[in-house]
């Protein structure tokens, strides 16, 4: 990158995360914890673009990494008391990475369409599984747990409250997307990135692809999880829900509106549609997805590179 | 007498790669025009955008003085341009009847046309008219290549545009192309034909274009040129 | 599980499993005629229309009114088979047409986007209720212990009616010649003169209705609401890519033997639990059969 992007490329972030790290301060309740949710629902997204954008494989599965994320979560919250936040980041991500490695295997078995209908019937695999065991999932209504306090144990232990719960998340979501920003503009995410334009050429010339879709796959399923992790603990519930397929649309969404292989594209594109949502929910009431929907096909048609699509290049290098 | 077919200066891309650059050609009614060149300087691509198949993104092509560049290769079938591509592209799972009645079944044509049309294609092609039933996938290379033009002909185009028909065949049948040729010419239809096979070609067109890299490079009456000319030789040779 | 099969058969009586056998058969059919229509339309235009379950919805919800305004099944049935095949077309020509040549991807986000639309049209227009389509005829005979309703077996009669008045439309006749022509190789068709703009509105067309009449001849079986057409698209996928992308045929086989499967499932699990049998199926045919479980090994 020549310096003069550099200099703005951070500039830019500094700005946003500033912006984000007073916005509580400032905001009421209501939108404070819209807030966080839409930056986890960006991470969630962000998550799936290293799959759509970067390798370029479509995945319609991530409601598993992230419902799984969230009920590993309410386990750790539930069985060990007291509820530890780090093992319920432990727990949550280790059942979210079970799953992924299931759809890391069938991501080298599998192309295109094939690999996301999969992807998709692996959501609802789970969907029925957890709606219907309800002994230990709760079944249809969930699991309620109380929230962890933001601990380092044997150091201090605080209580969350709405500003630092969303300070915490912004903590991790941007150090997510820095580490992830990280890896895609690394040799590993130049291959990954090289799958995507020339998968055979790149087999060609030598590099082991399965190893890096498995990889890619784990990534993407880890930082899905985190997400769920984080819902799970700002909202103290899970739900089977989160696990249907209608959810991994929904993330699909996010990243073609905000733009595909950008990275933050996809965080802008859960903002944007989130903030719809709640702005045509105020004057249609009952039925706002329908503009929205209507909204969200004129753009796959007319722009399909996104709102940020522009910038991929720029943003990349 | 304007040409019935006149390709003017056309230009194509496939993604970011200059396939032609600026081809003009033209072919008169009843003419039999040769397109020469080495493999990959835009031959096909040059009857593909005719065909409407490939758009050109600067240029024009004129069918009867009319310019057709951008109309949708559907009409262009129908206004009577044929095409039988490389590869020729025969509907596999369709019978051999049904193939040629996707370009019988046409608006404006009686029942009586049909049944002749199917009866002078049958007598040119006794092969067809035994293997009418089979599925188009499972006759031979050379066959294939009769079904492809004789589908073609149900059209009853006043230009067959046809690629490389004798590729991959076996000299018998390469004669029977030869003899094809020349019962398109003699029905009227005038034929653009792009071949890999010199003396084949010479021997049948009135005309030559020879390609190279996107341009037509030269231009000549067929019976001037001989197999052996150093112009041959530059652009074709080996 | 560590019951030997046997017992495990032997603790269901015959009648059940035959039973079972029927009524795996009639939900076959019904798949089968929305399948047809998705695997048609996959066939000549590579597309995964995400919408036909909503299509099917939207045709049990015409079915329900024009019941509702003529009292007349039948009516209701055809009513809502064009109503829906305009609808088909008229999504296509505005959303798909103008996505054809791009990446496979937009095209099943845009019907992804036409389904969420569609669904939350149908709980706006109609509510959240559950609407209930009246069977033309109700009455029962004997099968074995139970009364089984007639009109189970008339759903599958006529499925296998539509389906093979399909397949004779296909088969015959020059439109018929015109779709599959444009199924092989578009391009070539085109070459051919056939309008191919207009055979793709009108395939399309036709995979919407028949996904309505699935609808409208299921209705009265479940209760007609905004969300039926979830359930439907999920296991239509399943049978499509069993049955082979494309392959008529297959996927009416494909339908039946899912059919058959979920409802002898249905025996041990709860319904709700029977579709992971389809899941399964789906996901080792993919790794084993990716072309299809009903088609002949590619060469």
């Amino acid at each position: 990158m020549s310096a003069r992007r550099v200099v703005v490329y951070w500039t830019a972030f500094s700005v946003i995360l500033a912006l984000l790290i007073v916005a509580p301060l400032v905001l009421p309740e209501f939108w404070r914890r819209f807030l966080t949710e839409i930056l986890i629902w960006g991470l969630l997204a962000m998550s799936s673009d290293i799959l759509i954008g970067y390798v370029g494989m479509v995945s319609f599965g991530h409601s598993a990494f992230f419902g799984l994320g969230m009920y590993g979560a309410a386990a750790a919250l539930l069985l060990v008391k007291p509820p530890d936040l780090w093992l319920a980041i432990l727990y949550g991500l280790i059942a979210a990475a079970g799953v992924a490695a299931f759809v890391a295997y069938f991501a080298t078995r599998l192309r295109d369409i094939y690999f996301a209908i999969t992807t998709l019937i692996f959501s609802q695999i789970f969907y029925v599984i957890i709606f219907t065991w309800t002994e230990v999932t709760g079944g249809e209504n969930g699991l309620t747990f109380s929230r962890p306090a933001l601990a380092i144990p044997g150091l201090f232990s605080v209580p969350f409250t709405s500003e630092t719960l969303h300070w915490f998340v912004l903590a991790v979501v941007t150090a997510s997307y820095l580490a992830l920003r990280r890896i895609t503009q690394s040799p590993f995410g130049m291959v990954l990135q090289s799958i995507r334009e020339n998968e055979a050429r790149t087999r060609a010339i030598g590099y082991p692809i399965e190893r890096y879709k498995i990889a890619a796959v784990m990534l993407s399923g880890l930082f899905a999880g985190l997400a769920g992790v984080l819902y799970a603990i700002q909202n103290r519930f899970a739900a089977p829900d989160f696990v249907f397929f209608l959810i991994s649309g929904e993330v699909v969404i996010f990243n073609v509106i905000g733009g595909i292989g950008t990275l933050v594209g996809p965080i802008v594109g859960a903002a944007f549609f989130l903030l719809l949502r709640e702005g045509f929910s105020r004057f249609f009431t009952e039925y706002y997805l329908i503009p929205v929907g209507l909204i969200f096909i004129a753009m796959v048609i007319f722009m399909p590179q996104g709102l940020l699509g522009f910038m991929r290049r720029w943003l990349n290098q | 007498m304007e040409p019935l077919v006149k390709v003017e200066d056309i230009h194509t891309y496939y993604g970011k790669s200059h396939t032609l650059h600026g081809v003009s050609l033209e072919v008169g009614r009843g003419e039999v025009v040769g397109l020469l060149g080495r493999n990959g300087v835009g031959k096909s691509t040059t009857l593909k955008a005719i065909m409407g198949i490939v758009r050109p993104s600067q240029g024009d092509v004129l069918f009867e003085g009319r310019p057709i560049t951008h109309l949708p290769t559907h009409r262009l079938a129908r206004l009577g341009i044929g095409y039988v591509p490389e590869d020729r592209r025969v509907f596999r799972l369709l019978t051999v009847m049904e193939n040629l009645r996707t370009g019988l079944d046409r608006h404006g044509v009686t029942d009586a046309r049909k049944k002749q049309l199917l009866e002078k294609v049958y007598n040119y092609f006794p092969v067809l008219a035994e293997r009418r039933n089979q599925a188009g996938g499972t006759l031979s290379g050379g066959e294939q290549q009769m079904l492809a033009i004789a589908r073609a002909m149900m059209l009853e185009p006043k230009i067959v545009l046809l690629d490389e028909p004798t590729e991959g065949l076996m000299p018998r049948m390469v004669s029977q192309i030869r003899q094809i040729i020349d019962v398109l010419h003699r029905e009227g239809a005038a034929i653009l034909l792009v071949e890999q096979n010199v003396p084949l070609t010479l021997e049948a067109s009135q005309r030559i274009y020879i390609m190279e890299k996107g341009v037509v490079r030269h231009h000549a009456v067929a019976s001037e040129l001989r197999v052996s000319d150093a112009v041959i030789h530059q652009y074709l040779g080996v | 599980m560590g019951i030997p099969l046997e017992q495990l058969l032997q603790a269901i009586p015959l009648e059940q499993l035959l039973i079972q056998t029927v009524n795996g058969i009639v939900t076959g059919m019904i798949l089968a005629l929305v399948a047809s229509g998705l695997t048609l339309i996959f066939g000549i235009m590579d597309v995964v229309n995400f919408a036909h379950g909503e299509l099917f919805m939207l045709g049990a919800y015409v079915g329900v009114i024009t019941l509702a305004a003529t009292g007349n099944f039948w009516v209701a049935l055809i009513v809502a088979t064009l109503t829906i095949a305009l609808l088909g077309a008229a999504i296509y020509v505005t959303t798909l047409r103008p996505l054809l040549g791009r990446d496979p991807l937009t095209t099943i986000l845009a019907t992804f986007g036409i389904s969420l639309v569609l669904q939350n049209y149908a709980l706006w227009q109609f509510g959240p209720v559950a609407r209930k389509i009246q069977e033309p005829f109700t009455g029962h005979f004997t099968l074995f212990y139970l009364d089984y309703p007639w009109y189970r077996l008339v759903i599958a009669l006529l499925s296998a009616a539509i389906i093979g008045a399909l397949w004779l439309f296909l088969k015959f006749g020059t439109y018929g010649i015109w779709i599959r022509a444009t199924t092989q190789d578009r391009v070539m068709a085109q070459a051919m003169g056939i309008p191919v703009p207009s055979v793709l509105t009108v395939v399309f067309a036709i995979g919407a209705g028949l996904a309505a009449a699935s609808g409208v001849l299921f209705g009265p079986l479940v209760g007609v609401n905004h969300a039926m057409g979830l359930d439907w698209v999920l296991k239509a996928f399943i049978v499509v890519v069993v049955g082979g992308m494309g392959n008529l045929g297959g996927s009416i086989a494909a339908s039946i033997f899912i059919g058959l499967l979920e409802s002898y499932a249905s025996l041990w699990v709860s319904p709700a639990q029977a579709v992971i049998v389809s899941f399964v199926v789906l996901i080792l045919t993919l790794l084993f059969r990716p072309t299809g479980l009903f088609v002949p090994t590619p060469k």
